[in-house]
C-alpha cells in the first residue's frame, strides 16, 4: 500500500520521532511489542505531559485563586495559562472555557445547569435556558451514553420531551429526518462531532444551521474532534463543546467546557460552594462570571496544567497534519479489514472522510473473544458497544470490535492488526 | 499463544457451538410466572452485553430434592456459552444441594485468580474453564450462567411443595 500521498500529512519519519516521545510505547504486552489501537478510549501521554504534571508538584504545588504567598501567586498563573493555552486549541478566548473532570461532566453540567434554570426562583438572565413540558431536547441516534443519559435525565426532572436524529444504513445522520425533528419546540440540540462507532464526521455548519433556524441552543460533544482534527468552536458556531484531557494525550480526570461567554455567565451554577462567589450571607449568595462561576472548591491544577501541556503538543504537530495523517490510517484499516472474508464494517465506506477509527463484527465470533484472541499479540483494541448501546442495536448488534489509531500509530502495527484479524474465524473454528 | 490456548481450550470451543440446554424458547425466556417449583433468572454483563435467561426446575420433598431440569436462552462470548452448556451437563440428576455447593466450589476456583484449579471429578467440562481465573475481565463472562442458576435454584426451592 502506497504511502501517504498527502504532502501535509505527517511522514513515516516523523511518526517515528513522535514515538519516541511516549514511553509507554515501548512497553512489552505478553512479550509482544505493544500494538496501541485504543487511543479512542484513551490516549499515551508524551514525557511533556508527564513532566508538566511533575514539574507542578515539585516547583508551584499550592492552592490557586487563594492566598498572597508567591507560590500561590506561581500556581495560580500557571493555571490560568493551562486555561489560555486550552482556550487557543479550540479557538476559544479563555474566559470561555470551564475545566471539568473530563467531557460527560461537562454534558451534566450543561443538562443540570439547564434544570436549575428551569425549578425555582430563577434570576432573569437565567429564564432562557428553562425547559419544560412545552419544550423538545434533540440527540442523534449515534450519541454515546454521555450525551444521551443527561438529556434523559433533564427530560425526566422537567417534562421536556427527549427526540432524536436518525443514523442512516450507511452510518450518517439522516438529515431530511433532523430537518423534520429539529423544530419550532426544540430548545437544545446535542450531537457528537465525530461518533466513537462509526467514525463519522458529521455536518455541523447544517446540523447548527437547522438549530438556528429555530432559536435552540448547540451542544457539541468534540470528545472524539478535538484530539483529532482542527477544532475551531468560532467557526463552527455551536454554543456550547466539551472534550476529555485523556483522549488528547492529556491526564485523566480534566476536562472542558466550552461555552459562548455571554451564555456561561447567564447559566446557573451547577456546583457551589467556595471559590465561585462574590457575596455570601446567611441567607443568599452571589455568583462569579464563567468561569470562575462553574469551579466550585479546589480544582485539579496539576492536570490541568498537563492537559495544557498536551494542546501544545498537538498544536506544536499540527492538528491539520494529525488529521491528513489519521485520514491515511483510517483507509488502511478500512480497506484491509474489507478484504478479509467474515468482517462487517460500521461507518461510511471506504474513499468517504471519517475518524481514524473502524468497529467491525466478525462473524460467527463474538466482539470479547476477538479482542481476547488480539490481546494475546499485544494489540490493544476496545471490545463491546463503546457506550453506545442504542447505536449498535439499530445496526442489530450488542458488540463490536473497535480499532482506534492516533498521531503515533504506524502502518506496521495497522497491518500487525489486519494480520491478527485475518486470524481470528480459523482459532475459533469458524468457517 | 500457550496464554491464550489455556483459556480457549478445545472443549470449551466445543461447548461453545454445541450449547447443551440452550434451548429455552424466546416465549419462555418473556414469562413472568412459572410453575411451583420452577425459577427463572436473567443475567446480563453490561461490559459485553452478554445475556442468559435460565430456568430451572426441582423435584422431590424436602430432604431429597433434585434438580429436574434446566434450560437456557443466551447470546454472548464463547466463554459464556461454553460455560452454560458444561453447567447444563453437569446439573443434570444432582441433588438441590450439590448443585449448591457445586456454583460455589465453581466460584472459587474462578475468584481464585488462578491459585485454584477445578477438579475434573466434580466440575466435569466446566474443570477446563479454570484457565480463565487468570484473565479478570473474562470472569464474568464464565460465572453468567452459574450466577443466573443460583437464584432460579433459589426460587425454585422456595416454591417447591
Amino acid at each position: 500500500m502506497a504511502e501517504s500521498r498527502d504532502p501535509s500529512a505527517l511522514d513515516r519519519t516523523e511518526v517515528l520521532r513522535i514515538r519516541n516521545d511516549f514511553p509507554l510505547l515501548a512497553h512489552l504486552v505478553n512479550g509482544k511489542t505493544l500494538v496501541y489501537l485504543d487511543s479512542g478510549a484513551t490516549s499515551q501521554n508524551p514525557q511533556s505531559v508527564l513532566e508538566a504534571e511533575q514539574e507542578f508538584y515539585e516547583q508551584r504545588n499550592s492552592a490557586v485563586h487563594r492566598g498572597a504567598h508567591t507560590l500561590a501567586a506561581h500556581a495560580t498563573v500557571a493555571f490560568e495559562d493551562a486555561r489560555a493555552t486550552v482556550a487557543q486549541f479550540v479557538g476559544a478566548r479563555e474566559e470561555e472555557i470551564v475545566w471539568t473532570a473530563n467531557a460527560t461532566a461537562g454534558l451534566n453540567l450543561l443538562a443540570y445547569a439547564f434544570s436549575n434554570a428551569s425549578i425555582g426562583d430563577v434570576p432573569a438572565e437565567s429564564r432562557r435556558f428553562a425547559v419544560g413540558p412545552c419544550d423538545e431536547i434533540v440527540v442523534t441516534e449515534m450519541e454515546h451514553h454521555a450525551n444521551l443519559v443527561p438529556w434523559q435525565e433533564l427530560c425526566r426532572r422537567t417534562g421536556a420531551a427527549l427526540r432524536y436524529i436518525p443514523v442512516t444504513d450507511a452510518g450518517t445522520l439522516d438529515l431530511d429526518e433532523a430537518a423534520r425533528v429539529i423544530g419550532p419546540k426544540t430548545r437544545v440540540l446535542a450531537f457528537t462531532h465525530v461518533s466513537n462507532v462509526l467514525g463519522t464526521i458529521n455536518p455541523v455548519a447544517h446540523l447548527v444551521g437547522l438549530a438556528r433556524a429555530v432559536g435552540a441552543l448547540v451542544v457539541l460533544d468534540a470528545c472524539q474532534s478535538a484530539p483529532h482534527l482542527p477544532l475551531d468552536v468560532k467557526a463552527l458556531d455551536v454554543d456550547f463543546a466539551v472534550f476529555s484531557g485523556h483522549k488528547m494525550l492529556g491526564p485523566t480526570g480534566i476536562g472542558a467546557l466550552y461555552g459562548r461567554q455571554e451564555l456561561l455567565d447567564a447559566l446557573p451554577p451547577v456546583t457551589t460552594g467556595g471559590s465561585m462567589i462574590t457575596t455570601v450571607t446567611m441567607e443568599r449568595s452571589g455568583y462569579l462570571p464563567a468561569p470562575q462561576r462553574f469551579e466550585a472548591g479546589t480544582q485539579p491544577v496539576s492536570q490541568a496544567i498537563a492537559m495544557a501541556a498536551a494542546a501544545r503538543y498537538l498544536m506544536e504537530t499540527g492538528m491539520e497534519r494529525i488529521h491528513a495523517r489519521e485520514g491515511v490510517l483510517a483507509q488502511r484499516m478500512l480497506e484491509g479489514l474489507r478484504e478479509l472474508p467474515g468482517i462487517r464494517l460500521l461507518g461510511p465506506a471506504p474513499g468517504v472522510e471519517r475518524a481514524a477509527l473502524v468497529a467491525f463484527d466478525v462473524d460467527g465470533v463474538h466482539a470479547h473473544d476477538v479482542g481476547q484472541y488480539l490481546d494475546a499479540q499485544g494489540i490493544a483494541v476496545r471490545v463491546g458497544h463503546h457506550c453506545a448501546q442504542p447505536l449498535h442495536r439499530r445496526f442489530g448488534l450488542t458488540a463490536t470490535t473497535r480499532a482506534s489509531a492516533y498521531l503515533y500509530t504506524t502502518e506496521d502495527e495497522v497491518d500487525a492488526f489486519l494480520q491478527g484479524v485475518a486470524g481470528v474465524r480459523g482459532f475459533f473454528g469458524v468457517k | 499463544m500457550s496464554g491464550l490456548e489455556s483459556l480457549y481450550q478445545q472443549t470449551i470451543l466445543e461447548h461453545s457451538k454445541a450449547r447443551h440446554g440452550g434451548t429455552l424458547s424466546e416465549v419462555a425466556a418473556c414469562e413472568t410466572a412459572w410453575p411451583e417449583g420452577t425459577g427463572q433468572c436473567h443475567q446480563l454483563n453490561p461490559v459485553c452485553g452478554d445475556e442468559i435467561t435460565l430456568r430451572l426446575a426441582v423435584d422431590g420433598g424436602a430432604g431429597d430434592s433434585r434438580v429436574a431440569s434446566l434450560e437456557w436462552l443466551g447470546n454472548g462470548c464463547s466463554i459464556s456459552m461454553a460455560s452454560a452448556s458444561m453447567l447444563t451437563d453437569l446439573a443434570e440428576d444432582l441433588t438441590v444441594d450439590e448443585l449448591a455447593r457445586l456454583i460455589e466450589e465453581f466460584r472459587a476456583v474462578l475468584r481464585s485468580r488462578g491459585t485454584l484449579e477445578g477438579d475434573p471429578e466434580e466440575l466435569g467440562d466446566a474443570a477446563a474453564l479454570s484457565g480463565v481465573a487468570k484473565f479478570p475481565a473474562r470472569v464474568k463472562c464464565a460465572m453468567l450462567a452459574w450466577v443466573a442458576a443460583e437464584d432460579a435454584l433459589r426460587q425454585a426451592v422456595s416454591t417447591a411443595a
